[in-house]
């Protein structure tokens, strides 16, 4: 065994060394993004080039930090890790740099798909997908006799048998957590009910509908079997929930179910019972009740040549596609790198992107919109106002918000 | 004092307090008359991982050249700060023809973010500020009584919730309140209802932000006092003594008044700091229940378009609400000063 170890660490520092030799770079490189297990290796990556120093700075409050931290002359980040919906708030203040250079100098091994062009040029190279999607116990299901739900309203089905039967007092599982997940879930359930969030083609807030109401409904049914401190709970309280066995059904980021329950001290059954599967419909529609997302780095602007270059070639050895041959790497994430075979954790994301599935809008003033969504929400989902009153306070919010900024 | 040398003595402090006061005060007023142009938005084609479509986005050359034309942005005077998001005029003034009775135009107020936040960060202050008053002094009081030996141990013990970084003691307690941590679980046994929980409540969680704050704060008051106790007039306590006065009396009738000084210098910090409330409203993950002013500016400097007009209106009606807060007090200590001289 320990051999093996000690074989294993060799193995280990050579392939690093290789790849230290492979990558060689001239400038300083800063990387600014999430901090889930995908992007973690994509900041490793970057990590392992020799030449000159590689900084990741990997938290979940990057989007609070990136902009500012790349608005400077020269900037502090040469490098943003970013969703569609965090790409527009670069794109608005102008922070980030074409790319097309740069992939015809080195971006070899990438695949056109993972190009992602705004008005013809290149602002941010993905690397994964990621949605939504259901995460249950097959275990508790099969003790109920239900198969997995497909829509919502089968899941509230199944969750009223697992209480009645007694397993579980809250088994519905969602990151509900007023602000940004909150309004996340809305989005989901809105999408689901056939809404739209702006008038066709303008600025104009159109959440304020009967898809809207319906939505909030069925947020508000769900939350009924949810833990009551729900609206606390975020995307790592809600696996926090699952990893204890306390909840039997959620609707989770395939880029954080994929290593649910690889954690220390998750009980067996759980280990055992979890699945995966896609991403569930709702009030009789065919588009699910999700959201399609990449995550992608981009380059910033304001910093040198070299910098830039530096930046794209580090990055670049971070999604190199050898990573793939790695199995738990392969298992993090749904990745868009050439050489990626799908693991059975990609099933949901893989399902949601085949159901059609439509991608969470990359519009400027959505900020706005998901922030007005996050603060306003709260009070229906308490019981304090009805869902009318609460989509009107969504509209009047974004309204001022977006007169602010210029949009309106 | 020569006036000559009093101006050489107070130049390095008169120099940062303009440098790192005065001016940053005097960017976010300019701030916050002043938005973003208006975005030229323009349709383009954009192609992603899951196929290509049309979508609006913001044209760069054409911002970049009102940009640059003005930097500061549009002039609006204080339109900020009667939008939705701050004073709310027009809905304040909608809302007072509309309703029927005080009743529902509280409750409408209540519904507009800033006399929501308004609601419970004056409630906070009101009711956290005398009451860690009474318990920094009955601390202080009790501390002072006990034998020597022991007194070192017991104040540095008291001081322990003053020293945890805010932050770090409001999530202790935020997992300790949880309906599975220990505190809940102690709760739901003794309310004998297994389906109470701190976070759900409003009332509750303001409750808990308000013991929280007290549990924290009190420290601070009671170093303050502590302190002023150990400057007693012993003679005025002897006599007080031999007259026959109670301990009750006593504390009552001489050592309140002379602590009345640092009282309201404890006072004044306090609400000050109250009206500022933040960290717990974090730690608790309380924004569903209870938001405050800085909560506000936090929230709308943490969003994916960030406001940074409405965060600086919201800043100046910080700054005047605290000094609002202090006058009072202020001038009271002015009234002591002059019947002084």
């Amino acid at each position: 065994m320990k051999l093996k170890n000690i074989l294993l660490a060799g193995a280990m520092s050579l392939v690093a060394v290789s790849a230290a030799q492979a990558c060689e770079i001239t400038a300083r490189v800063s990387v600014v993004g999430n901090e889930f297990p995908a992007i973690q290796t994509v900041g490793a990556g970057a990590q392992e080039c020799s030449g000159a120093e590689v900084t990741t700075n990997l938290t979940a409050d990057h989007q609070k930090i990136n902009v500012p931290g790349m608005q400077g002359n020269p900037a502090e980040y040469t490098s943003a890790i970013i969703a569609n919906s965090s790409i527009v708030a670069l794109m608005n203040e102008d922070v980030i740099r074409p790319l097309d250079d740069l992939v015809a100098q080195h971006g070899g091994a990438l695949k056109s798909n993972q190009l992602i062009t705004i008005n013809g040029k290149v602002m941010a190279v993905a690397f994964m997908a990621n949605a939504q999607h259901l995460v249950y116990r097959a275990d508790v299901l099969e003790q109920i006799g239900v198969e997995p739900p497909k829509t919502y309203e089968d899941m509230l089905v199944a969750a009223k048998m697992i209480r009645d039967k007694g397993i579980m007092e809250n088994p519905v599982g969602g990151a509900y957590a007023a602000g940004w997940n909150l309004a996340q879930e809305f989005n989901n359930m809105f999408l689901g009910y056939g809404g739209s969030h702006f008038k066709a083609g303008s600025p104009e807030p159109s959440v304020n509908s009967e898809a809207g109401v319906k939505a909030l409904e069925m947020m508000k049914a769900l939350s009924a079997y949810m833990n009551p401190d729900f609206l606390t709970h975020d995307s790592n309280a809600t696996n926090a929930e699952f990893r204890a066995g306390n909840v039997a059904i959620m609707n989770m980021w395939g880029s954080r179910a994929a290593t649910l329950v690889t954690a220390d001290g998750v009980p067996q059954e759980v280990v055992d019972g979890f699945a995966i599967a896609g991403p569930m419909t709702v009030g009789g529609g065919d588009t699910p009740a999700s959201t399609l997302w990449w995550d992608g780095w981009t380059v910033a602007k304001n910093v040198s040549d070299a910098e830039a270059e530096s930046t794209f070639i580090a990055m670049m050895n971070g999604i190199r596609p050898e990573l793939m041959a790695n199995d738990d790497i392969r298992r993090q994430a749904v990745w868009l790198i050439d050489g990626y075979k799908p693991t059975s954790a990609a099933t949901g994301v893989f399902a949601a992107a085949q159901m059609g599935t439509i991608p969470y809008p990359m519009l400027p003033y959505m900020g706005l919109m998901h922030s007005a969504l996050g603060n306003e929400l709260s009070d229906f989902m308490q019981g304090k106002e009805s869902a009318e009153q609460a989509l009107q306070d969504v509209e009047a919010a974004y309204i001022a918000a977006a007169k602010e900024k210029g949009f309106l | 004092m020569k006036h000559r040398t009093f101006f050489w003595f107070f130049l390095p402090t008169g120099l940062a307090m303009l440098l790192f006061i005065a001016l940053p005060i005097v960017s976010v007023l300019v701030q916050s008359v002043f938005t973003p142009h208006g975005a030229v938005i323009e349709t383009v084609k954009n192609c992603t991982p899951f196929g290509c479509n049309e979508e609006t986005t913001i044209n760069q050359e054409a911002t970049r050249a009102l940009r640059e034309s003005q930097p500061l942005g549009r002039f609006v005077g204080l339109g900020i700060y009667f939008d939705r998001g701050h004073l709310a005029i027009n809905e304040v003034r909608a809302l007072w023809a509309n309703s029927q009775g005080l009743g529902q135009f509280f409750k409408g107020l209540g519904n507009l973010p800033f006399y929501r936040a308004m609601g419970f960060t004056l409630t906070f202050t009101f009711l956290a500020t005398p009451a860690l008053i009474a318990l920094g002094m009955v601390i202080a009081l009790a501390v002072n009584s006990i034998s020597q030996r022991l007194k070192g141990v017991v104040i540095f013990f008291s001081l322990l919730p003053f020293t945890v970084t805010p932050l770090i003691g409001s999530l202790i307690l935020f997992w300790m309140i949880d309906s599975r941590g220990i505190l809940g679980t102690a709760l739901q046994w003794l309310a004998d209802d297994p389906g109470l929980s701190l976070k759900a409540s409003t009332p509750l969680t303001w409750i808990m932000l308000i013991v929280y704050q007290v549990w924290h704060a009190a420290p601070f008051a009671f170093v303050v006092f502590y302190a002023g106790l150990q400057t007693l007039p012993q003679d005025q306590l002897e006599s007080a003594k031999i007259d026959g006065a109670s301990r009750l009396q006593q504390v009552r009738y001489v050592v309140v008044p002379h602590l009345t000084p640092l009282v309201t210098f404890v006072a004044l910090i306090m609400l000050m700091d109250n009206f500022r409330v933040f960290e717990p409203i974090v730690g608790f993950n309380a924004a569903a229940h209870a938001t405050s002013l800085s909560w506000i500016i936090f929230n709308d400097l943490g969003g994916e378009t960030r406001q940074l007009s409405a965060a600086a209106a919201t800043s100046v009606m910080t700054i005047i609400g605290v000094a609002v807060l202090l006058s009072p007090v202020l001038v009271r200590t002015w009234r002591d000063f002059r019947s002084k001289k």
